[in-house]
């Protein structure tokens, strides 16, 4: 095995040669402190620190300590207890140091205008998200992923809104907004609106999802093109991801969203005096704000940056494919009681006694199931370092190739749990295992679709159709390529697929494949950098859950 | 001098066998005392004294009556012609470093060191007996010592008593290193207290709590001492002492804090009626070592101020003769807690009672310099009443800022100034004294976000069953409620009646 057949290998070890030959680069936290106070703002800095549970390899880092400053902005005559955040989170390299420029010159003319009810944080978070997380945790004084820093010197009370900006090239085509926070929290609908007014205000283009807004929506072309940024949202939201750093602001209640700019529609262009007075105005508005953002929608899908669907208008949906589970399950209870019924009468048998036979042979698959859920959230992590030692793979590896081998070994369970279970009645046994899977199922995806619409949405699309029909009969080959068609980490390949397909950029297999396993690492990692949920959901609830169906796919 | 010893051992003798019940003054006494250091690693030392003293005369032969004084102790001391014993058992090594210099210095193991009379002839046959005769009395491997392990020492070991002459050849002094000191070592040398473990300070010896500890000496001294101020007679002096180190990690399980029960499983209850002073001292020094200070409790009655061992220290006094120590509560449990002084001083905290009166936090701190003091207050989110809510009710609820207030040691000390004339803006805020000014700080209100309803959502609902009612019910009871009769339309037109007049001709039906 050639160290350099991988291609993913190869252009890691590219990109190294690349790094060692630049100089590294790192936050020039004097120079902004300089730059800042000579503005006329209070400076401060946080330092951090924090060592990943495994090297990320998509963002080449591992043990990471970085610098955050921020300058605060007092506003005149009020006692600092509200404040606005303008936030430019820099990555590893200086990609986002237009951000910073317009940063400063924001805050430079912000400082001479005396109408400031609110005070402004001009925060720079180095290690982009995991800057903004520590600066988080520290100024509202909790611990919630082991991240240590320093306490925060200067405070500015409640932070009522924050916008995150993020611009690669002085040169801006357009606008693009993200507003698809952590574990799929939404802004305020009204927040959006602000920023889509100062768009269309300043003539601005503003796109939503990478794309132009659909124009035309009389004839058929307008709805498709609202369809495909639908959907590209609803596979945003239900990655639960924060889609910039403004995702990990939404946590503490704080409405935020992403600016983006840019550059790939080139018949439109800004320079950064557009998209300064596009903020200036967003910041002015919210700075006249008396109470935190509220009349507006907080569940909402995005078609386009002037509609949205509302959850009264999606929820139905996601209540009415649950619903095929409640009935199902209605079924088969009717079904265990008539057979109950039916073999109490011939025997002269008391019933309690079938039942209990019935309900013990369901006490090991279910131990079963979610033991090896409890194995896929713990092994991989827990397991790394011994996996690196004995197989030549690197941790990141190692933790995806482990993931992946307790997901494919869940598979073999049927085999080894049949034998325990004895029942006089082959078929209760199947079907009580099944209802008690479709009750799980359909509690499971009503929680997520509650607090996270579009993951539980998606799920339920994939998973109910097949695990309704789920019998040992049959041909159990058909019903088996749907099972693993539909199981949690099969709707996650295809995702992806849909996902690269919609932004039209389609994948290749091999290409799809990288992109899966760089995505299983992502997952693993947000969830224990910033807490997102998607991995122990997927692991811990669903996975389980879907094992039970192919216990009872393969029922003996 | 030796014209006077035989008359005054007559008067004894004649007076002994009545005159204890006549009011003549005691010829012996007992003082006991503890002393509490707690120690700078943490650790608490506890040194107990027992003190008696017998003004009488024990080389003389026919002394047979013991009140205070030991008898075993008294007939060896006439025996063996002592003029000076010093015994001592000790387990552990008293670490000067982190403890700090001991009251009572011991090696550890067994240490015995004797001065004789210089009537004794044979010095080493009587070191001898002496020795086995106190291995007995205490249960010790003391017969162990012979002339191996017996040295002369002719500088170190001067007699710490009374002391005519100290020529070396009646000095004794050997050191069993390995002797184990253990509960058959400390029960003959409790027995030798006049109160034994029944009342008075013996009360805490205890011996399951003074063998847990990391340092553990007891010892016995005799010596001869002047009986008053001008040295005319001798008395003589016998000293128990006993010595143990409480560990902070084992005994206290980590905690600074201590009591007398914790270290001892005992508390005090009653003086012994024999002693003549009993009292408990406790090292109150503030060494201001980590900012921190010592508190007892109950507050002692009176303190006392010394310098020991080089350095001056403040103990505070509880006489157990004192009725008042005991009384108030029958027992006397002495505790010692270590306070920062951060967290020192005084705290007043109002709780708040719903809709009546807001919480009220007081903290009297002491900050150390260049450092940084927290003050965090856990606070549970709770719905309002309904008609609570301000207008607003999305901005948030102000909480009132904090106040800070303080005496600043000035840098440059003032000159007190007449009041009434200087300026106006020096003189709102009282100073008592040129070297502090006063300061007063607020920090910035709070904005708290309480869980607030979506208040659209009652509104809509309200309206929408106004509406319902309005609409449905009102409708409804109004159909229900009416009665409807029908009405022949009797009165119509010239034109009707004439209409129904030819129809009625025509056989047609009218209309």
């Amino acid at each position: 095995m050639g160290l350099l057949s991988d291609p993913v290998r190869r252009r890691a070890l590219a990109r190294l040669v690349l790094r060692l030959n630049a100089p590294l680069w790192a936050l020039p936290v004097a120079w902004l402190e300089r730059t800042m106070r000579s503005v006329g703002l209070e400076v401060y800095t946080q330092s951090f620190s924090r060592k990943l549970p495994f090297p990320d390899e998509t963002h080449e880092r591992y043990m990471v300590s970085g610098t955050n400053v921020y300058g605060i902005l007092r506003a005149p005559r009020a006692a600092s207890t509200e404040s606005l955040v303008l936030t430019v989170p820099c990555g590893s390299d200086s990609t986002n140091s237009q951000a910073v420029g317009l940063l400063l010159a924001l805050a430079a003319h912000f400082r001479g205008q005396i109408y400031w009810a609110k005070d402004i944080i001009f925060l720079v978070t180095e290690y982009d998200l995991l800057g903004t997380e520590a600066w988080l945790e520290a100024y509202h004084d909790v611990n919630v992923t082991g991240m240590q820093s320093s306490p925060l010197q200067g405070r500015a009370g409640a932070i009522q809104a924050a916008v995150a900006l993020e611009l690669s090239s002085d040169m801006v085509t357009s606008l693009d907004v993200a507003v698809e926070g952590l574990n799929g929290q939404l802004p305020n609908l009204d927040l959006l609106n602000l920023f889509q007014t100062f768009c269309q205000k300043g003539g601005l283009l503003c796109t939503l999802q990478g794309k132009l807004q659909p124009q035309d929506w009389t004839s058929l072309d307008g709805p498709l093109q609202g369809l495909q940024m639908l959907l590209l949202m609803v596979l945003r939201q239900a990655s639960g991801r924060p889609h910039g750093s403004h995702g990990l602001f939404l946590r503490y209640r704080v409405e935020a969203l992403t600016l983006r700019g840019i550059n790939s529609f080139r018949q439109y262009k800004y320079d950064l005096v557009a998209v300064g007075k596009a903020l200036e105005g967003m910041f002015r508005k919210l700075n006249h704000l008396l109470e935190r953002l509220h009349q507006s929608f907080f569940l909402y899908l995005l078609p386009a940056l002037s509609r949205f669907v509302s959850i009264g208008l999606y929820m139905p949906a996601a209540g009415f494919l649950l619903l095929v589970l409640g009935l199902k399950a209605l079924e088969l209870w009717m079904q265990l009681h008539e057979a109950g019924v039916g073999l109490e009468e011939p025997r002269g048998s008391p019933g309690p006694s079938a039942q209990g036979v019935g309900l013990a042979s369901l006490v090991a698959p279910l131990l079963i199931s979610q033991a090896m859920g409890l194995a896929l959230y713990v092994l991989p992590v827990l397991g790394q370092h011994v996996a690196a030692q004995h197989f030549p793979v690197a941790e990141a590896e190692a933790v995806v190739l482990t993931l992946l081998a307790i997901y494919a070994a869940g598979l073999a369970l049927p085999h080894n749990t049949h034998r325990v279970v004895s029942t006089q009645a082959p078929d209760r046994g199947w079907m009580a295992l099944k209802l008690v899977a479709l009750i799980y199922l359909a509690l499971q995806l009503g929680c997520i679709a509650l607090t996270n619409f579009s993951l539980g949405f998606l799920l339920a699309a994939t998973m109910v159709p097949t695990a309704a029909l789920a019998k040992p009969h049959g041909s159990r080959t058909l019903y088996a390529a749907l099972l693993v068609l539909t199981s949690p980490a099969a709707t996650l390949f295809g995702s992806l697929f849909l996902w690269r397909e919609l932004q039209e950029a389609p994948l290749s297999l091999a290409e799809g494949w990288q992109l899966f396993l760089a995505a299983l690492a992502q997952g693993v990692l947000e969830h224990h950098t910033y807490g997102a949920l998607l991995f122990p959901l997927l692991s811990l609830g669903l996975y389980p859950c879907w094992l039970l169906f192919w216990n009872v796919l393969f029922w003996k | 001098m030796a014209a006077a010893m035989p008359l005054a051992l007559f008067v004894l003798q004649l007076l002994g066998p009545g005159g204890w019940c006549l009011a003549e003054p005691q010829r012996d006494s007992l003082r006991e005392e503890l002393v509490i250091t707690p120690l700078p690693s943490g650790d608490v030392a506890a040194t107990f004294q027992f003190r008696t003293r017998w003004d009488s005369e024990l080389q003389r032969e026919g002394v047979s009556h013991y009140r205070l004084f030991p008898k075993a102790l008294g007939q060896l001391i006439s025996k063996y012609s002592l003029r000076e014993l010093h015994l001592s058992f000790t387990q552990g090594f008293w670490r000067t470093r982190y403890w700090g210099p001991p009251f009572l210095q011991a090696p550890s193991g067994a240490e015995l060191w004797v001065w004789f009379q210089d009537t004794v002839t044979n010095v080493d046959k009587s070191w001898k007996e002496l020795s086995n005769v106190l291995s007995g009395i205490f249960c010790a491997s003391l017969n162990f010592i012979d002339s191996t392990n017996t040295v002369t020492p002719t500088a170190s070991f001067k007699p710490l008593g009374l002391a005519n002459d100290t020529d070396h050849y009646f000095l004794r002094y050997a050191v069993l290193p390995r002797e184990v000191v253990c509960t058959e070592n400390l029960t003959p040398w409790k027995k030798l207290l006049p109160c034994s473990s029944k009342a008075g300070l013996s009360v805490l010896l205890k011996a399951d709590r003074l063998f847990h500890t990391s340092y553990h000496s007891q010892a016995v001294h005799i010596r001869p001492v002047c009986r008053n101020a001008r040295c005319t007679s001798i008395s003589w002096e016998l000293r128990q002492t006993l010595s143990v180190v409480f560990d902070a990690f084992i005994t206290g399980q980590g905690k600074k804090d201590w009591s007398l029960f914790r270290m001892f499983s005992r508390t005090l209850t009653e003086p012994c009626p024999l002693a003549s002073e009993s009292r408990v001292y406790v090292d109150i020094t503030n060494y201001n070592q980590d900012n921190e200070t010592l508190e007892v409790n109950p507050p002692p009655t009176t303190t006392y101020q010394d310098v020991i061992l080089g350095t001056r220290k403040t103990y505070a006094i509880y006489d157990l003769l004192d009725t008042a120590t005991i009384n108030n509560s029958r027992n006397l449990n002495i505790q010692l807690k270590w306070k920062r002084p951060a967290e020192n001083g005084y705290i007043h905290y109002q709780p708040a009672q719903d809709r009546l009166q807001p919480h009220l936090l007081e903290m009297l701190i002491q900050l150390p310099a260049n450092s940084v003091t927290k003050v965090s207050i856990q606070f549970e989110r709770a719905l309002l009443k309904w008609t609570e809510y301000t207008p607003d009710p999305n901005h948030g609820f102000y909480v009132s800022p904090s106040v800070l207030s303080a005496l600043v040691p000035s840098m440059v000390a003032a000159k007190p100034v007449d009041w009434e004339e200087s300026p106006l803006f020096n003189s709102l805020f009282p100073v008592s004294d040129g070297s502090n000014y006063f300061v007063r700080l607020y920090t910035e209100p709070l904005l708290v976000n309480l869980p607030t309803p979506d208040f659209s959502m009652p509104y809509n609902v309200i309206c929408l069953t106004c509406t319902v009612v309005a609409v449905c019910y009102g409708s409804f009871y109004n159909l229900l409620t009416r009665t409807f009769h029908i009405e022949e339309p009797r009165t119509g037109g010239l034109a009707k009646r004439l209409a129904n007049l030819i129809r009625r001709i025509r056989g047609v039906p009218l209309l």
